[in-house]
């Protein structure tokens, strides 16, 4: 099961996963991130504490957005993963393609 | 130690998958870290499979055996599926991904970094796929 809730704060769009991710619903993390983008969002953060489980699905959904985010001025970060949701981003090292904080703060002020 | 279970070609399955892995995995001496990143691989091999070989049609079906043997994890995945054979697969590297956009093909990366061997077998219509982790010493 997963839920997705947006809200904004400021100029920044915060989008929270809750539940699992994987093949059978990463389209709706896709659907929600396309839509902040097509609605002028230039600053989207995912507070990460409530993903319980991500597979390959779920990361490929943030790394389909790199290239074009990169060149629209959009910033992608990713704040409060649990230890082991991080580590599937540390195993193929997109955590050093994505910026992800330990808090939301810390997310905020980069 | 030994557990089966049959799941149906359908991307719903892949959490029945993860609640019978984890429901058998507890009976081992595996690290609560490598619990869940053979539960990944396994389930990477299994929507990968689900998705392209089988194109979710809920009416055909993989068959996953679990089982111990010497201080090894032995994930024996089944299916009469169009044959993929990992070993001969050629995982894109990260760039790749990125620029072509592409939202698949970061699985059988992963895969191939979680687990120790990979075996592969096609015969008489049936693939089978076998994810080895070794534990313990």
């Amino acid at each position: 099961m997963l839920s997705i809730e947006t809200q904004q704060e400021n100029q920044h769009y915060i989008l929270q996963p809750k539940g699992e991710i994987d093949a059978s619903n990463s389209v709706q993390l896709d659907e929600s991130i396309r839509s902040l983008a097509e609605k002028g969002a230039k600053s989207i953060l995912v507070d990460g504490s409530a993903i319980d489980y991500i597979s390959s699905a779920g990361l490929g959904v943030f790394m389909s957005y790199l290239e074009d985010f990169q060149e629209q001025g959009i910033t992608l970060k990713i704040f409060s993963l649990s230890p082991r949701v991080l580590e599937v981003f540390q195993i193929l090292g997109l955590d050093q393609l994505i910026p992800i904080f330990p808090e939301k703060e810390a997310a905020l002020n980069a | 130690m030994e557990h089966t279970i049959q799941l149906i070609c359908q991307t719903t399955a892949l959490s029945e998958l993860r609640k019978f892995l984890d429901k058998n995995l507890s009976q081992i001496m595996l690290s609560e870290k490598d619990k869940h990143q053979v539960t990944l691989a396994v389930e990477e091999v299994c929507a990968n499979l689900i998705i392209h070989s089988h194109h979710c049609n809920g009416s055909d079906h993989i068959l996953l055996n679990l089982r111990q043997e010497d201080g090894r994890l032995i994930f024996e995945i089944k299916d009469k599926g169009k044959a993929f054979n990992l070993l001969d697969y050629k995982a894109p590297d990260l760039k790749t991904v990125i620029s072509e956009k592409r939202k698949g093909g970061l699985g059988l990366i992963l895969v191939k970094k979680i687990m120790d061997e990979i075996e592969f077998e096609s015969q008489g219509g049936t693939n089978t796929c076998r994810l080895i982790k070794f534990f313990g010493s």
